[in-house]
């Protein structure tokens, strides 16, 4: 809450964008004391890991400090409060968090708990839950994860004109020359960032984790190496067309898995029936969809930074281009 | 495979739209597209057929049943909604190409199609499942998807409009899951059919009285419900043409769609229609945006803002057959809903073929257009009448039924204040063919000539439509009440 205010009350835009990281840090802890290691592994991830790392790429592009405004949304804030009022009012007869006889902890969610050793076969409920029982939406996750990276290169990718390249390089290399220590400890890290990316990856069926945090943070890792060394270099080692392929075969993937268990016989995401024995079926089924959703995932994370920064780049480079043309 | 068809609706368009990422090349990707959506299409139509012949279909997903899986549950409401939803967008795509030619740089042709493909799975998923989460997911592919195809209007002000939305929509979603969320809280299910059987039990609480307020808000956000709807005029006008002859007509649907399932399936309509005064409130917001958005309408110089604000009035009529309660309303709602989808779609495209010859859509280069573009001047027309609820054209079928309803309950007052709300209409649509027809070109102004035969096959295809269902009303006529008679007949 503290840092939700400071947040709103802050005008400097560089330290709104760390008070949102820590915040992300903050409600990944809250869920955690909450019994949800997942969604607090996502957030941690998500929340106070990549969406901070865009926030500042923006920030580079429009400058620190907040514009003025001049109007009072009065208004705005009684409409929000007086509904902010009546939930906190309407909700007062919920029954408290944790009591054992919620209607939740007895509908649906028993079977899920007591069966789902027998009927998918792995001891991450959560998972289970995700990628079988429920996997339709976690498809539908996935499908929006590609449409708003569809988006993002819509509306800001950058015809990129062939000239200016060597104008890029030359920018980049005068930047980040000078951070000897960042770039060697860069160098350390990413081996380890990517491993980490890859144990989560397969690790989801036992343990907190999966394709879309492991994905998150396999995108962290090349975000990372473009910010130190220059998005021409990364553009070397990761090629656009390439990225925007993995995307679509992401998505591809994870729908074709629920294909085939089609043409095998069962409905759509029946994993049952992609192997002769049903534990061993949804096993497979769990860990091919995992493998789309972090395709998909880290791509259009890359992508979505690419833009943003590519978009910087070319601020830049037409400064730069502004700054000869009047000094000369 | 005729099983699988509910699923065969959805995952048609979802997956060819990645694979048109793969293809590349603009004109094999349109003719891709066409492919999904008429296989869409034909799904449809066969949906509707198994649905009305053998009761409501239901499809579990990864062979889990209901509460615990996910579930696909056609009946006849959604299968009448998929039969528009697909039509319109594949009609509105054979036009596509011609159409962003001009006004979608080239480059970004293939996103274009993939963001179409993707906002066409999001409609047809948030219609046909039986889930509320699965719900909020698919809205929320629908709604990114429009808000990148709004923001790809040549005009700088699509970005602001599409941001607008993109706020309000985000608002409208989020008070959607909420209401899910408290809705899941009470009663431990997300499942529609779970949902609406064990919600009674719980019905005195004020808990389900807010999640029920608070996805009422959030779709009527959705839906441009007067007095939310302040993001839907810009959204059409800057968006590009096609999108909006395919948001216009179908995207509002959708989300009348989801008003009537809440009201209806989920929360019962004894408790829908008890526990708040709908009723007045429906009537009034339909009455007072009917007025106010066609009076709003009568100044714009924007010919798109013309018929967005039309929209809007639009909007009210529904409602107000919503109002009402009955199953001739409801009828009458869901005639209208068909029935604008027809309108809405050929005018938009109409004015999409305008902007293609003319470059813009303001409404004073419409000067003598009627002459130089008769057969798209024709449609618009035709469509206006059809606005306006002129006999033959659907329009009148739609206020047929509106009206009869009204009279049925004896709300008389109402009756003659839509009759007014249509003079306005008339209004309206009378600016425009004055300025097309018995205006003469302006002076030094280069004529343009008729707009390319790619404009006027879907143009004309819908206008025949409009024309069609007003004369042979069996099959608009008897789905549309039998599927609201099955509305309240699951909850009488």
């Amino acid at each position: 809450m503290v840092v939700a205010f400071a947040i709103i009350r802050m005008k400097d835009l560089f330290a709104v964008v760390m008070l949102l990281g820590i915040y992300g840090l903050l409600s990944a802890s809250f869920f955690v004391a909450m019994d949800a290691v997942d969604v607090a592994f996502t957030e941690a991830a998500v929340g106070a890991g990549i969406s901070t790392l865009l926030m500042l790429v923006v920030i580079t592009m429009t400058g620190r400090t907040e514009k003025v405004t001049r109007h009072k949304p009065l208004l705005a804030l009684l409409v929000i409060a007086i509904t902010g009022a009546l939930l906190i009012y309407g909700t007062l007869d919920m029954p408290y968090y944790g009591s054992a006889d919620a209607p939740i902890h007895h509908h649906v969610a028993p079977r899920y708990i007591n069966d789902s050793m027998q009927e998918v076969g792995i001891p991450n409920i959560v998972t289970s839950v995700l990628a079988s029982y429920r996997a339709f939406d976690t498809f539908g996750e996935v499908v929006v994860i590609f449409t708003a990276g569809i988006g993002v290169l819509a509306l800001l990718s950058v015809a990129r004109r062939p000239e200016d390249s060597e104008d890029i390089t030359a920018l980049d290399d005068s930047m980040h020359e000078q951070n000897l220590v960042l770039r060697i400890i860069t160098k350390i890290l990413i081996p380890f960032i990517l491993l980490f990316a890859l144990y989560v990856q397969f690790h989801g069926d036992f343990g907190p984790g999966g394709g879309f945090q492991a994905g998150v943070i396999f995108a962290a890792a090349i975000i990372l190496y473009a910010m130190i060394f220059g998005l021409s270099n990364a553009r070397k080692v990761i090629n656009q067309d390439f990225i925007q392929l993995i995307t679509a075969v992401g998505v591809l993937f994870y729908g074709c898995v629920g294909l085939v268990s089609l043409f095998n016989g069962g409905n759509f995401f029946d994993y049952n029936v992609l192997s002769s024995d049903p534990i061993a079926g949804q096993h497979l089924g769990i860990l091919l969809i995992e493998w789309g959703v972090g395709c998909t995932v880290a791509s259009v994370m890359i992508i979505i930074f690419f833009n943003f920064a590519g978009r910087r780049e070319m601020q830049k480079i037409n400064n730069n281009n502004n700054n000869q043309e009047s000094s000369s | 495979m005729i099983a699988h068809l509910p699923i065969l609706q959805v995952i048609i368009p979802l997956m060819a739209a990645p694979l048109c990422l793969l293809l590349r090349h603009p004109k094999l990707v349109w003719l891709f597209s066409l492919l999904a959506s008429g296989l869409a299409f034909i799904v449809s139509i066969l949906l509707l057929q198994q649905v009305m012949t053998s009761g409501v279909i239901s499809y579990e997903f990864g062979g889990w049943e209901a509460p615990w899986g996910i579930e696909y549950r056609i009946d006849k409401l959604n299968a009448f909604l998929l039969l528009i939803i697909s039509a319109i967008s594949t009609v509105v795509l054979i036009a596509a190409q011609t159409s962003i030619e001009k006004e979608i740089p080239k480059e970004k042709h293939t996103l274009f199609y993939v963001l179409y493909l993707l906002s066409l799975t999001g409609m047809l998923g948030i219609v046909s499942t039986g889930d509320a989460f699965n719900v909020f997911v698919f809205l929320e592919i629908s709604s990114l998807s429009a808000y990148a195809l709004i923001a790809l209007g040549n005009d700088r002000r699509a970005l602001w409009a599409s941001f607008q939305y993109l706020i309000m929509g985000t608002i409208g979603a989020t008070f959607i899951l909420i209401g899910i969320g408290l809705m899941y809280q009470m009663t431990g299910t997300l499942n529609m059919e779970d949902l609406s059987q064990r919600l009674p039990e719980v019905e005195q609480t004020r808990t389900v009285f807010t999640a029920f307020v608070f996805v009422i808000v959030g779709v009527c956000l959705k839906l441009a419900l007067f007095p939310l709807h302040l993001w839907l005029p810009n959204a059409y006008a800057y968006a590009p043409s096609i999108v909006t002859a395919f948001l216009a007509a179908t995207a509002t649907k959708v989300a009348i769609y989801l008003l009537i399932r809440f009201t209806f399936t989920v929360f019962g309509f004894s408790f829908s229609f008890a526990t708040l005064p709908l009723e007045t409130l429906f009537l009034l917001l339909g009455l007072v945006g009917i007025f106010v958005a066609s009076s709003v309408a009568i100044y714009q110089k924007n010919v798109k803002h013309i018929f967005a604000y039309s929209s809007i009035a639009q909007v009210g009529y529904i409602i107000v057959g919503l109002s009402t309660g009955t199953v001739m309303g409801l009828t009458a709602t869901l005639l209208h809903m068909f029935n604008h989808a027809l309108m809405k779609g050929a005018i938009f495209l109409a004015l999409g073929a305008v902007v293609y010859r003319l470059g813009n859509i303001q409404l004073s280069s419409f000067h003598g257009l009627g002459r130089q573009m008769p057969l798209t001047m024709a449609a618009i027309v035709v469509g206006g009448l059809s606005l306006i609820g002129v006999p033959l054209t659907v329009g009148f079928i739609s206020k047929w039924y509106l009206l009869t309803a009204l009279l049925e309950k004896g709300w008389w007052p109402v009756a003659i204040l839509i009759l007014l709300g249509s003079l306005l209409a008339v209004i309206y649509v009378w600016r425009i063919i004055e300025v097309a027809y018995f205006k003469a070109p302006l002076v030094g102004k280069t004529p343009v000539k008729e707009a390319p035969l790619l404009f006027i096959i879907p143009i004309w295809t819908l206008i025949i439509a409009n024309i069609y269902f007003g004369i042979d009303t069996r099959l608009s006529v008897q789905v549309a009440q039998s599927a609201a008679q099955s509305l309240f007949g699951v909850s009488p």
